[in-house]
């Protein structure tokens, strides 16, 4: 009898610690997601203020980002710069992950630890350090100089995902294509590349992604001539808030949100890349 | 194939040495060599107690920030990894939309109810928490409120990942043999998590420490933190010295930081995030 009334009591309290458990993650996903949801509600509001709840709908906030030519010259000059970089990025990283597999394993920490520093180091000072080196070389100011910094930026996030890719590729395979006679290039381009091309893909737009809402290096190195579109959003933040900016952040945040989904998509292409694998090898 | 293998490398390496390495560590010379050798940067920042006061603040906010992150983050990462497949999409999904969205975004949506007619203070208001709007912003709490919002991800997709590999039968077992729910969860879960928190809370913790966005925008000028300093030293008076010290002891820091951790948890655990 004891027993059981002690029984009952721990699955009492078990069910008190689960909901207050779920209650504080309800908290804290609405403290995640709630500001962004605040913001995409204000960007169709009538009024010329913030003001919650908005008296009306209207799309005169869009409008003003629309007609303003200064918002569509900064976001084509963050398109300029974002495509180049994460293409290069894309390129140097994928072909930096597939050498640093062929390495020793003393050669390849060492090589890693470079590409990967990037993202370690605090960006102030890799913002700073590019500002005085484009400085020396005339760089700041420059599209050039700005796809540079991104593409540095960008690298090892894309050589992150590649790597983790590669290393799940059974090297097995490629010696089989070569005992079969494919040159080493054949055997890459028809057997690795297939295998790994959702891990590029999926780097390739982290890289969008990252350079897209990179502000703090092109904070330093860019000019009010050629400004990305963070950069313009921050001069626009730092005084007061703009109504209109709420109608830019929910573009923004569209942009994100078409970026998750991106990444779950290329996800699902990867897991069925291994099923397809595991049917192959089976049969 | 090793000289193959090597020549890959070239592009990125050459590209990281030119434009990453030789630049980050012309910065830290210029700590010892601007405008002439010697330490006097160094000696010029512990001279002056206003820029020890900014690096005080910046690990006090940072490890304030990393507290409410873990004691926020985990039971949030705990129902990701216990719930069901569709609990655990959708907070992954409503943990990662945010990841995502850039930080200058999530930061304006902080501006915006934290102001003084704002959203948080309408509510206070109404609930009649207090009587007049209180300051949100512009002050140690706006920055704490909008840097753990931003920092929260970080610890809880780590601390998810290692979680969601832990097999809930020990905690059966822990309960089988008499123990509480809460002895059960402190004695066999905690433990095994910890590993997560660890690399998580340091990620989180390293993070804040070079943090500038959110603390320029939400933060009063009494929350300056390091690297605000930096910038202010460059953008403002071109001052080389000062900013190569600082960056120097900022990047000591962290550096020091991930030795630590990496001596304890093996090398990959503090990477292995994004």
């Amino acid at each position: 009898m004891e027993r059981h009334v002690r029984l009952a009591n721990k699955m009492l309290s078990f069910a008190w610690w689960r909901m207050a458990r779920r209650a504080m993650c309800g908290l804290t996903i609405c403290y995640l997601v709630g500001p962004l949801l605040v913001v995409l509600v204000l960007s169709f509001s009538s009024a010329q203020f913030l003001t919650f709840p908005p008296p009306a709908f209207s799309l005169h906030l869009y409008r003003n980002l629309l007609q303003d030519p200064r918002w569509a010259a900064s976001f084509v000059t963050s398109l300029k710069i974002m495509i180049p970089s994460a293409a290069v990025a894309t390129l140097c990283a994928t072909a930096a992950a597939c050498g640093v597999i062929r390495l020793n394993a003393k050669a390849a920490t060492l090589v890693s630890v470079l590409i990967l520093a990037p993202i370690v180091t605090p960006v102030i000072i890799t913002a700073a350090a590019i500002y005085g080196l484009f400085q020396r070389l005339g760089l700041n100011g420059t599209i050039g100089g700005l796809i540079i910094a991104h593409t540095v930026i960008t690298l090892p996030y894309v050589f992150i995902t590649v790597s983790a890719a590669l290393n799940a590729v059974d090297p097995r395979l490629e010696a089989a294509a070569s005992t079969l006679g494919a040159p080493p290039l054949t055997a890459f381009r028809r057997i690795v590349l297939p295998l790994i091309m959702p891990a590029v893909l999926s780097g390739l737009l982290f890289a969008m992604v990252v350079s897209f809402d990179e502000l703090v290096v092109s904070l330093f190195i860019s000019t009010p001539e050629v400004q990305p579109l963070t950069v313009h959003m921050w001069s626009d933040v730092m005084g007061d808030v703009d109504p209109t900016i709420t109608a830019l952040s929910s573009f923004l945040l569209c942009i994100s949100l078409l970026a998750v989904f991106a990444q779950r998509g290329v996800r699902l292409m990867l897991r069925r890349s291994d099923v397809d694998l595991e049917t192959a090898a089976s049969s | 194939m090793t000289r193959r293998g090597a020549l890959l490398l070239v592009p990125a390496v050459l590209l990281l040495l030119v434009f990453f390495a030789y630049p980050v560590i012309w910065l830290l010379m210029r700590s010892a060599s601007a405008p002439h050798w010697g330490a006097q940067n160094f000696v010029w920042l512990v001279r002056h107690p206003v820029y020890l006061r900014v690096l005080l603040n910046t690990v006090t906010i940072s490890a304030t920030a990393t507290i409410c992150c873990v004691v926020i983050g985990y039971p949030l990462a705990y129902s990701m990894a216990t719930g069901s497949e569709r609990t655990r999409r959708l907070l992954g999904f409503l943990v990662l939309v945010p990841f995502w969205t850039s930080i200058l975004v999530r930061t304006f949506a902080w501006m915006v109810l934290l102001q003084r007619l704002g959203l948080i203070n309408q509510f206070l208001m109404w609930f009649g928490v207090v009587d007049r709007p209180v300051q949100l912003i512009y002050n140690r709490l706006g920055t704490l409120i909008g840097m753990v919002q931003v920092l929260l991800p970080f610890l809880v997709l780590p601390l998810y990942s290692v979680m969601v590999r832990i097999n809930p039968i020990y905690e059966r077992a822990a309960a089988t043999l008499g123990a509480s729910p809460t002895r059960a969860f402190l004695r066999v879960y905690l433990p095994l998590s910890m590993p997560g928190l660890l690399a998580g809370g340091t990620l989180v913790f390293i993070i804040a420490l070079g943090y500038f966005i959110t603390p320029a925008l939400l933060g009063g000028p009494a929350d300056t933190m390091v690297a605000q300093l930096i910038q202010q030293q460059i953008a403002n008076f071109g001052d080389w010295g000062h900013a190569g010290a600082l960056a120097a002891v900022l990047l000591f820091g962290t550096g020091l930081i991930l030795l630590v951790m990496r001596s304890v948890f093996g090398t990959r655990d503090a990477w292995n995030v994004m």
